[in-house]
């Protein structure tokens, strides 16, 4: 039996601190309270004293309630049982079914050796052309959809999550909306994958610190999965939450904060859980795709900004489409050379070409002439919007290649694309659709 | 000596210890289930001593033990150093992988360098020979060069060789001589020699001003941008802008002896490439692969904090170390942001007064001190060497206001400046050319290269203009200077990296399109309509981006050539 510590000496926001000794850096506490038992870890250790963030909040406890150290830090129950299931923040099951029974795994394990990764070259086709033709998904890649409330990213998430043919689906919710679960549920179960799904449910209603394990739950089991060789896809939303909620256990833990609020290690952190995204040579993989919400659509916000500088690219969300500016996925070109010889041309000319279309809009729009070229361009730009931009859009990688070029053909002439000689002869349409 | 911990802050362990600790000493902790896990002693009050942890700390305990060592935080060098994959610490990661498995367990530590490994060594002193620290006692082939073996570059004073090993194969921790000094001291001298990574090593007779073009073959940096070999660069932008690529490209085609990779708190995936394509990759200078050129040190984002603090200096070590050998070195590292965010977690720990951002005060001594590293230096032997050191910054919000970008801007000699809005429109690379600058000379005159950096002022001026007044307020000749600014852009500037010929070229191609762009600049073309400028430059970027992807000895070269000819001819009622 482990012992109880009852010298609770201080709490502030979601950490106590207590008089206890051989405790471990990490370790995990059951802080047992009027309310129940809430789980708990070590955040410092000072002395005889060790400082516990307590993952349901601090609400309720008092100096009169006792702590029991587990003697391990957090982990989580393993086996395929797992398959189907929902769980919460914690790692308990939140749909009425038992516990797991089974051998359990660590969570937040070392980082894997450079060395162990393969170099990712399996591109994941998702139907949609700004993704398949203009930043390619990559399985193992890590990706976050940048975006703002009130645009449909968790719609995003649920299709490319669908479409992308993985063994296994792996959800975390934080701070997630009670009816944004259900339609991820429906989305798979409608989808016919929830039996290979497993989730994570943090919900807004649920408290804030609660959210912070939900990562390190899904990218924990998700390895364990790869290991076994199986291709994983892990989908995290909201990592603004997640950040957030290291923000304010930064704030009580008297932190000094390096911008705007948010720890100095914020990216540390974030790149930790982002860079579980991996393709282990000679086993399986994982995939991590995020949703990143920038408070006042501000991608400098310290969230966004750290979150830009870890993943492989960004695709931003906005007014209902992907945009072609600023979205990137950086591991497109490790599998763009193999498709077909002219999707990079294709991919270079068309976003060159739309970004001169939007300099002529502002020239229009400031009451400008427009001249013959002009015109051009903004014909382009709105064939270009309806049939390739459009989130609807539903066609595989050769059919929106072709559709590319049916667009500039109808619209300029060859040398004017700046695609090089031998594939314009190659691939530029014979006889254009008039305009 | 030993300590006790007596508290566990995130990598921040304080230690209690009855003996003198010694500054940025290192010491080992022994973890309860027996691992002993690195760390490096980064403050000393009294008998309590601040350790920065080179491992998770996950499992410490207030009471465990932890062991001081004399030593400092120290690299290996010697022959076998070129090829290798190391952490920060300079553990080789494929032998940690052969042991470990997938992860980096921690306290699993390996040499640098492999004792079992037997070199060919060419004794180039005899007994009695007068010698000095980092003076030449002999020889090993490592890959194309001859790798020397030196004096230990600590010895102080004068020592005379009292014997030195027959040529033979031997391991680098085999005895290849011994030295006598004043006193009754003798020194045992093997191939590896320890170096505590944080001071700086350079025996020369002088330091030069740096000025001999590094020739990286990218036209935007050689032509106008230069960097030279001794020198010091910087490349902020923000991030997706393109930083690591040209890193990547530049540790490729760089043409250099030495490159060391030091991948710095980044993405693992980005060095997975390099360790993958460079042993494929042929070096046409040498013939030889890329990878037996270049040594990787990566210490990524995900791994320990502590060691990514180490890693730079691991870098900056082994390349001053090739550079005593009389090469010329070139060390990446992407990005000091990274390293100086390291320093930042640490000093908040400490609780440290903080500066801007939370930055610690000494930030930009602390950078000043590791470009200062770089150089080019007279060696004892006379013969001329060269460290140079090219850092990306990773600005919080893309905004060069921040502590790191300045600091570095105050000591580097080239600033590379990547652009959001030259990215987000695919002109790579994003460097921007009104922005960015250089304190060195390069392969083009600096007369030439100030007449085109004046012609994309113009340019950006004309088009600033033309937002407020319209193309149809512009003069017809404003508006042909602005689209031949363009067309330098297009065709000069821009350089595509995934194209086997387009992504490096040399210095003597380099100059001879500056010369054809310069021609075509000057054309006075005598446009009667702006469409009729805008068709001519369009068909002038045409021809020369084809050419720009013609292998000089291929078939096409010649006929496109042949018709940019043409066109000059034709157009060019020259000024
Ligand atoms: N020279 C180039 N040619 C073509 N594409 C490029 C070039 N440079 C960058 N890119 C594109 O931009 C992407 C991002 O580049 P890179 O990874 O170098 O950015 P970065 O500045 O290092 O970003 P971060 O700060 O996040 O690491 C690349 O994956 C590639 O798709
Ligand atoms: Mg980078």
């Amino acid at each position: 039996m482990r012992k109880y510590y009852d010298e609770i000496a201080r709490i502030a926001g979601n950490v106590v601190t207590v008089k206890a000794g051989g405790v471990g850096y990490d370790e995990l506490a059951a802080v047992v309270s009027d309310r129940g038992t809430s789980l708990a870890q070590v955040i410092r250790l000072e002395g005889e004293y060790a400082s516990l963030q307590i993952f349901a909040g601090t609400q309720g406890v008092s100096t009169r309630d006792k702590v029991r150290f587990l003697g391990h830090p957090m982990q989580m129950p393993f086996s395929e049982a797992l398959l189907g299931r929902i769980f919460d923040g914690s790692g308990r099951p939140r749909d009425g079914r038992p516990e797991i029974d089974a051998a359990p795994i660590p969570i937040g394990s070392p980082a894997v050796n450079p060395v162990k990764r393969r170099r990712p070259d399996k591109m994941v086709a998702t139907g949609i052309p700004m993704i398949d033709v203009f930043n390619s998904l990559v399985e193992s890649q890590k990706l976050p959809i940048f975006s703002v409330a009130g645009e449909p990213y968790n719609e995003l998430l649920a299709r490319v999550g669908l479409q992308a043919d993985a063994d296994i689906i792996i959800l975390g919710g934080i701070g997630l909306r009670h009816d944004d679960y259900l339609k991820f549920r429906k989305t798979f179960d409608d989808g016919g994958v929830l039996g290979r799904t497993i989730m994570f449910i943090h919900t807004a209603a649920d408290p804030v610190v609660e959210g912070l394990l939900v990562p390190d739950l899904c990218l924990a089991v998700g390895e364990q999965f790869a290991l076994q060789g199986r291709r994983v896809l892990a989908l995290l939303t909201d990592m603004t939450a997640f950040a957030d909620a290291l923000k304010e256990i930064a704030i009580i833990m008297e932190q000094i904060p390096s911008n705007r609020g948010y720890p100095g290690d914020l990216y540390t952190q974030l790149a930790r859980r982002y860079e579980k995204a991996v393709d282990l040579d000679g086993a399986g993989s994982m995939t991590v795709l995020a949703c990143t919400t920038m408070p006042g659509d501000d991608v400098t916000h310290p969230v966004p900004d750290n979150t830009g500088y870890i993943t492989e690219g960004q695709f931003y969300l906005r007014n209902g489409r992907i945009e072609p500016f600023g979205s990137l996925s950086r591991l497109k070109q490790q599998v763009n050379g193999k498709t077909r010889d002219d999707h990079r041309a294709i991919m270079n000319a068309c976003i060159q070409l739309y970004a001169l279309c939007r300099e002529s809009r502002e020239k229009r729009d400031m009451g400008f002439e427009m001249s013959a070229w002009d015109e051009r361009l903004l014909r382009y730009g709105e064939r270009f919007e309806a049939r390739i931009m459009d989130l609807a859009v539903n066609i595989p990688l050769n059919e929106a290649l072709d559709r590319c070029w049916a667009i500039l053909a109808e619209c300029f002439e060859p040398v004017e694309v700046g695609i090089r000689e031998s594939i314009i002869a190659a691939h530029w349409p014979a006889a254009p659709r008039a305009g | 000596m030993t300590g006790r911990i007596v508290a566990v802050f995130g990598n921040l362990v304080i230690a209690e210890s009855a003996d003198r600790v010694v500054q940025n000493s290192i010491a080992y902790i022994a973890r309860g289930d027996g691992a002993k896990l690195l760390c490096e002693v980064i403050r000393v009050r009294g008998r309590v001593a601040d350790l920065q942890v080179f491992e998770e700390t996950r499992g410490l305990r207030v009471g465990d033990a932890v062991e001081f060592r004399a030593e400092m935080l120290s690299a290996t060098l010697g022959p076998g150093l070129l090829g290798q994959i190391y952490d920060g610490l300079q553990n080789p990661l494929p032998q940690l992988a052969e042991k470990a498995g997938f992860f980096l367990t921690p306290g699993t530590y390996l040499p640098g360098l492999d004792g079992a490994r037997r070199w060919r060594w060419t004794p180039a002193v005899q007994a009695g020979a007068a010698v000095k620290a980092g003076e030449t006692l002999g020889s090993v082939p490592e890959n194309m060069f001859t790798h020397k073996i030196m004096v230990p570059f600590g010895l102080r004073g004068a020592y005379k060789v009292e014997s030195v090993a027959p040529a033979g194969e031997y391991g680098v921790e085999d005895r290849i001589a011994v030295l006598a000094g004043d006193a009754e001291a003798r020194v045992d001298v093997r191939m590896a020699q320890r170096w505590p990574v944080k001071r700086p090593l350079c025996i020369a007779r002088r330091r030069l001003l740096p000025a001999e073009p590094l020739v990286t073959r990218i036209r935007i940096i050689d032509a106008m941008f230069p960097i030279v070999r001794g020198g010091t660069y910087c490349i902020p932008g923000p991030f997706g802008a393109g930083k690591t690529v040209l890193q990547q490209i530049t540790s490729r085609h760089a043409e250099i002896d030495v490159v060391i990779v030091a991948a710095c708190g980044e993405r693992a995936g980005e060095v997975v490439e390099t360790i993958r394509e460079f042993p494929e990759l042929v070096d046409p200078r040498t013939g030889r692969s890329l990878m037996e050129r270049t040594i990787i040190i990566c210490n990524t984002s995900a791994m320990p904090v502590a060691a990514r603090e180490a890693s730079v200096y691991t870098a900056a070590t082994l390349g001053e170390y090739y550079r005593q050998m009389g090469l010329d070195v070139l060390l990446l590292a992407d990005s000091t942001s990274r390293w100086a965010q390291a320093m930042r977690e640490l000093s908040g720990r400490l609780e440290e007064i903080p500066g801007d951002e939370a930055f610690p005060a000494y930030l930009e001594s602390r950078i000043a001190a590791f470009y200062e590293r770089a150089g080019q230096v007279e060696l004892p032997d006379g013969a001329t060497a060269s460290l140079t050191i090219g850092g990306t910054v990773s600005p919080a919000g893309g905004n060069f206001e921040e502590p790191v970008t300045q600091g570095t801007l105050k000591v580097v000699g080239a600033f590379h400046g990547l652009s959001r809005a030259r990215s987000d429109a695919r002109r790579y690379p994003a460097i921007d050319p009104l922005d960015s600058w250089s304190k060195y000379t390069g392969i083009m005159e600096p007369e030439r290269a100030a007449r085109m950096r004046a012609l994309l002022r113009d340019g950006h001026e004309v088009r600033q203009m033309m937002t407020v007044v319209g193309e149809e307020g512009t003069s017809i000749d404003d508006f042909a200077r602005m689209l031949k600014a363009d067309f330098f852009d297009n065709v000069f500037l821009q350089q595509d990296a995934f194209d086997a010929v387009d992504a490096a070229v040399p210095a003597r191609r380099q100059r001879f399109m500056f010369g054809k762009v310069e021609a075509v600049v000057d054309c006075d073309f005598g446009f009667q309509s702006k469409d009729e400028a805008r068709k001519t430059m369009v068909a002038a970027t045409d021809l020369f981006r084809n050419l720009n992807y013609a292998a000089e000895d291929g078939p096409d070269y010649a006929a496109i050539l042949g018709r940019i000819d043409a066109f000059i001819a034709q157009k060019g009622r020259t000024q």
